[in-house]
């Protein structure tokens, strides 16, 4: 159970990544313009603000997860 | 003197002072120096990686090559981000070992988990050619601001050297202590001066960043997509830049030695998920840059673009403040710089070598010692060449960035030994060299010390996997 809340978590904190790294070749143009940001800055700038959820998603995950083998009970 | 002048070094003295004074009373050793006393909580850790983003390649170096490039730049929102996910999964467990085996220092732990002085030593080596380049990058953005904020008044060199010897005062004096306390100060000051500058100047210019961005598309339309203006950096060489620069990003030492200050490995984790929020003023330093291409277009030197625009724009205390936030920007990361190097230098290669005992005092005297020395250097390379600031970074992301493999098998692969990482490190390291130096940065579409790691990473795999499970191997003591 643990384990897979351990790959669950990291499947999830991996997402952000995957958006601004194999995302890239496919936002690389202006259009469409949104809220006159040219679109690959908003691409970027929106993967960049959203990471913090999705860190934040992993972190309740794996709290009580697989790297705590110390017997601390994660609240 | 002219007023952003005097701002300037007014800045700068407070900081440096508040660095002097910031060690506190506790008895200075190399744990004190180094880490603190591994007593920090998440507001300090935070400061102090803080301290490690917003430098002056942010502040300068950002905008220079928004100014200068366009897209390419946007490589710099995202690897910190890249970075941030990673540590997410790796500090904690590094801050374990660290605690369990008492690690003060990066060499530190790839002696401990490898149990190879040569290892070590290459680690050392690498670490220290990687710092160098990084080191000169703040220097010469300080020397860079002092002169435009003055008008030429002082030249760079004196102010490069003049504000670098405050630096290593503070340093030599009270360690990271002191750093953590200048890194506040700069925090709050390069906040507000790039909040200001950053809504203000597209407004003053062109009503507001929307219509700033408008005017760019209409007058430079390929400015704002890869490869902007360069020939050389298309979407090939931002992937592979930000995957090196991601990965890279707590390889550094005094990265790496920031999870060893931290209270617990959850600090760490906490950190790390509010970390990637810290970046956003970045954007900021983008539009500064663009708005100088419009306004101000055909500098000699882009990395002077955003200084430039603001002392035209602003009244002169206003400029000095921009000014001097700047310089501290400079010194903090700086002052990261020389601990993180000097510690290692003096605790994983001198030590070492010495035959005889070495003790805490003498170690705290040699690693003083050599952060002056790797200070010299810095300061002499500094004064003998110029490169643009992200360049400079990234040279030393290729090197830094070829000891990931090693670190991540160290603590997630038990049964990795020294056999398995060291030859992709040699290969890696070894490629790098090669292309830098016969011109070959950007191969095939990609980034030199990406090719580099690439091969590291193929190699020390294929070692691992060719090894298997052989019986009688050694069980190292990997993380938990």
């Amino acid at each position: 159970m643990t384990a897979r809340r351990g790959a669950v978590s990291l499947a999830v904190a991996l997402v952000p990544a995957l958006a601004l790294v194999a995302g890239l070749p496919f936002v690389n143009r202006v259009e469409p313009v949104v809220l006159g940001l040219p679109f690959l800055l908003t691409w970027i700038l929106g993967w960049v603000l959203v990471t913090p959820l999705f860190l934040a998603v992993a972190y309740l995950l794996g709290d009580a997860g697989p790297d705590r083998p110390g017997g601390e009970v994660g609240r | 003197m002219t007023t952003p002048l005097l701002v300037i070094v007014a800045f700068v003295v407070v900081s440096a002072a508040v660095g002097v004074v910031g060690r506190g009373r506790s008895e200075m050793n190399v744990e004190q120096w180094s880490v603190g006393g591994r007593r920090f909580g998440v507001i300090l850790v935070w400061l102090l990686t803080a301290g490690e983003i917003y430098t002056t390649f942010t502040f300068l170096g950002a905008s220079g090559w928004a100014y200068s490039r366009g897209a390419p730049a946007f490589y710099i929102l995202a690897y910190g981000t890249i970075g941030y996910i990673i540590s997410f999964f790796l500090l904690p467990p590094v801050w374990r070992m660290a605690k369990r085996l008492g690690l003060h220092t990066q060499p530190d732990f790839f002696l401990a988990r490898y149990d190879s002085p040569a290892l070590t030593a290459l680690a050392v080596l690498i670490a220290v050619v990687s710092i160098v380049p990084y080191l000169q990058l703040q220097l010469a953005g300080l020397g860079m601001i002092v002169e435009i904020a003055s008008a030429g008044a002082l030249s760079s060199t004196v102010a490069i050297i003049v504000a670098f010897a405050a630096t290593c005062l503070f340093v030599y004096t009270s360690g990271i202590k002191g750093i953590a306390w200048v890194a506040i100060i700069k925090d709050l000051a390069m906040m507000v001066a790039v909040a200001v500058i950053g809504f203000g100047l597209p407004t003053m210019y062109f009503g507001g960043i929307g219509k700033m961005l408008g005017e760019l598309m209409r007058r430079h339309p390929s400015h704002l997509t890869f490869p902007g203006t360069t020939p050389s950096m298309g979407v090939g060489w931002v992937i592979s830049t930000i995957l090196l620069t991601g990965v890279g990003f707590y390889c550094w030492p005094h990265t790496f030695a920031s999870a060893f200050s931290a209270k617990d490995d959850r600090t760490l984790r906490r950190n790390a998920v509010i970390m990637p929020l810290y970046q956003l003023p970045t954007v900021l330093v983008f539009f500064v840059g663009f708005t100088a291409l419009l306004v101000l277009p055909g500098l000699k030197n882009p990395d002077g673009a955003l200084l430039s625009l603001v002392t035209r724009s602003y009244p002169g205390w206003f400029a000095g403040f921009v000014g001097g936030a700047g310089a501290v920007t400079a010194m903090v990361p700086a002052a990261m710089l020389l601990l993180g190097g000097s510690t290692l230098v003096a605790k994983n290669l001198y030590r070492p070598m010495r035959r005889r005992a070495v003790s805490e005092r003498h170690l705290m005297r040699a690693s003083r010692a050599f952060m002056l020395l790797i200070a010299a250097l810095a300061l002499a390379l500094t004064l003998s060449s110029r490169t643009d600031l992200v360049k400079l970074l990234i040279f030393g992301y290729d090197g830094i960035a070829q000891l990931f493999p090693a670190i991540v098998l160290g603590v997630f692969v038990p049964r990795a030994t020294v056999r398995h990482v060291m030859p992709g490190l040699v290969a890696g390291v070894t490629a790098v060299i090669a292309l830098i130096w016969s011109n070959h940065d950007t191969f095939l579409g990609m980034n030199a010390g990406f090719v580099g790691l690439a091969l590291n990473a193929a190699v020390t795999m294929v070692a691992i996997g060719a090894a298997g499970a052989p019986a009688g191997e050694r069980r190292s003591d990997a993380a938990a």
